[in-house]
């Protein structure tokens, strides 16, 4: 005789104490694989101003790749060979490509009011990883051992001498500058900048003005058919109004594109 | 609050989603990116003029080497009567109101001029009675004897510097020898100072000067303040600057050697240098970087500033970035 029975029942499911896997389900929680990497993204993301947050990023990983080079044969090589001074100008270009693509990056989130819809902390670490990039360059130009660092060093001094800095961050000290340029700096950089794209991922790319408050009346209940993992682990589907339908994968917000488009 | 914050709560996104492949994507911009700075680099290059040099400075410009070095043993250079982080002068220290951050923060790379720049290089010269004997002499001189010795060396010279700059006929009590670079000065009452300063010339001449300046109980060195604020008292950095259009009035802040784009993000900071009071003023520093802080703090909180936060909605630049958007709705 064989009992008929239903799909064996998971066993309740105990919190784990475990700090590991606490981190685990907070981070999968925030940021489930699905929205981390996304494989797509709404139609109204469709402007070459985007391509300015992603030009960032790529900017960053060529100034890091290029000062790795520089940083593995010290820093006396690039004035004395020839493909030394070819990385050092890589370096160059790559800082001013960084700084023109963030700019332009900076204003276009601007004008889009990329801070609307509790996307604050985006617009925040963003403005910050500019501000600190600013010192990160300073630090690369008084330690290059020419003439500019020479000037820059002993001009840029009294700045800082004047607000008190300059009595524990010495701009004519090349051991100090040289740590703060290739490791503190870029470290807090780097850091700032995934903070500020995981954030991005987490909150998506912010929708347009109309679409905005149109959708301000949607009540909650309907809201909730973005596509937040539901009590019986499913995903809601969202029916483009042009198109197909297709999973959407945030938590109240589209699979957004890439963390540097928020 | 979940790890990262808040999740939209305003503005979920019913309409409809294009494949994207965000991998591809950032593959794509590096390799384009990395691209175009190999170009320029092809293109462009990029600056790197040689450091000038103590020795250099002392053959080029032995007379303002020689007024420099005078005025660093004078304790009236720049840099003696600079201040914190340097001395406790207060020729350079500057406040804002109640502000004075450069007190507060203190002596933090302490720099005796006539010690450091004059005295303690003379002492590592070898085979050399004459400046032994002045040396010996000047150390055990009394403070007040050692400034007199030093004010009288350093008259004639500054007779010659302002001559110079006036475009007046130099004084005779100052003498140079443009074949050697030798500067001699006539002057009484100097007592043993017009040796010293003639060891010091042959030293800085010979190169032998940088290493004098960056020495100390180590081995390696990292920290060249010394002889760069040295060199920054004297004139060859501020010669070669202006001709590349660095100084500050050229808004040099943001310049580098030759016609490179130099840091183009800082003009910002660098047009309260051209504007009134900063321009002028003898706490232009503290007062430019006080009203960066400020803006900058308010760039930092753009989405919490009324009215800032709403100019996006009331000039609509959002209609040429989503136009497409807009055109398909």
């Amino acid at each position: 005789m064989s009992a008929t029975t239903g799909p064996p029942t998971p066993p309740p499911k105990i919190p784990s104490k475990s700090w590991t896997v606490k981190v685990r389900e907070k981070g999968v929680e925030a940021l489930p694989p699905e929205r981390l990497l996304p494989d797509g993204q709404p139609t109204y993301v469709a402007s070459w101003i985007y391509v300015f947050g992603v030009a960032s990023i790529a900017s960053l990983i060529v100034i890091i790749a290029s000062g790795v080079i520089l940083a593995l044969k010290g820093p006396a090589w690039w004035h004395e060979t020839g493909v030394g001074h070819f990385f050092n100008s890589i370096h160059m270009w790559s800082v001013e490509l960084f700084f023109f693509a963030m700019v332009v990056h900076l204003w276009g989130k601007y004008w889009m009011a990329a801070w609307r819809g509790g996307r604050g902390r985006v617009w925040v670490t963003g403005a910050i990883t500019f501000l600190v990039a600013v010192p990160c360059a300073l630090t690369g130009y008084v330690s290059q051992q020419n003439f500019d660092a020479q000037w820059i060093s002993t001009q840029a001094k009294d700045a800082m001498n004047s607000v008190g800095v300059g009595a524990f961050f010495n701009l004519t000290n090349f051991g100090q500058m040289y740590s703060y340029h290739i490791l503190l700096l870029p470290i807090a950089v780097v850091a700032l900048v995934s903070i500020h794209v995981l954030l991005v991922r987490r909150n998506g790319v912010v929708p347009p003005f109309e679409l905005e408050e149109k959708l301000a009346g949607v009540p909650s209940a309907s809201r909730d058919l973005s596509g937040s993992p539901d009590p019986n682990g499913s995903l809601h589907t969202s029916t483009g109004a042009q198109g197909s339908p297709r999973a959407s994968t945030g938590g109240g917000v589209p699979p957004a594109s890439a963390g540097e488009q928020s | 609050m979940s790890l990262l914050g808040p999740k939209d709560q305003t503005k979920p996104w019913k309409g409809s989603y294009a494949p994207y492949d965000l991998v591809k994507e950032l593959c794509i911009a590096v390799g384009v990116i990395a691209l175009l700075a190999v170009l320029l680099t092809v293109l462009l290059s990029s600056p790197d003029d040689k450091p000038s040099t103590i020795a250099q400075w002392s053959h080029e410009l032995p007379v303002n080497f020689a007024t420099t070095a005078a005025t660093e043993l004078d304790e009236k250079s720049g840099t003696a009567e600079y201040g914190p982080p340097y001395n406790h002068s207060s020729g350079s220290v500057q406040h804002f109101l109640f502000l004075h951050p450069q007190r507060w923060l203190g002596v933090g790379h302490p720099i005796d001029t006539a010690e450091d720049y004059v005295v303690k290089p003379l002492e590592t010269v070898p085979n050399d009675p004459a400046l032994r004997g002045a040396l010996a002499e000047y150390k055990a001189a009394p403070e007040t004897q050692k400034k007199e010795w030093a004010a009288a060396y350093a008259a004639p010279l500054e007779e010659y510097a302002t001559a110079v700059e006036e475009n007046k006929t130099p004084p005779s009590t100052v003498a140079l020898d443009t074949s050697t670079g030798t500067v001699t000065v006539k002057t009484s009452g100097a007592g043993p100072v017009p040796t010293m300063m003639a060891s010091l010339q042959s030293l800085a001449q010979s190169g032998g000067l940088e290493g004098g300046l960056v020495s100390s109980s180590q081995f390696f060195q990292t920290d060249y303040t010394k002889p760069l604020l040295f060199m920054a008292d004297g004139g060859l950095l501020e010669e070669r600057a202006e001709q590349q259009h660095l100084l500050g009035e050229q808004w040099g802040l943001m310049n580098e050697t030759g016609s490179y784009p130099g840091q183009p993000w800082l003009w910002l900071y660098a047009l309260w240098y051209q504007v009134e009071p900063m321009k002028n003023s003898p706490n232009g520093d503290i007062q430019v970087l006080l009203i960066m802080g400020v803006l900058s703090l308010a760039f930092i909180s753009i989405p919490f500033i009324p009215v800032i936060n709403r100019i996006p909605r009331w000039i609509p630049i959002y209609k040429l970035i989503w136009r497409e958007h807009y055109r398909r709705a």
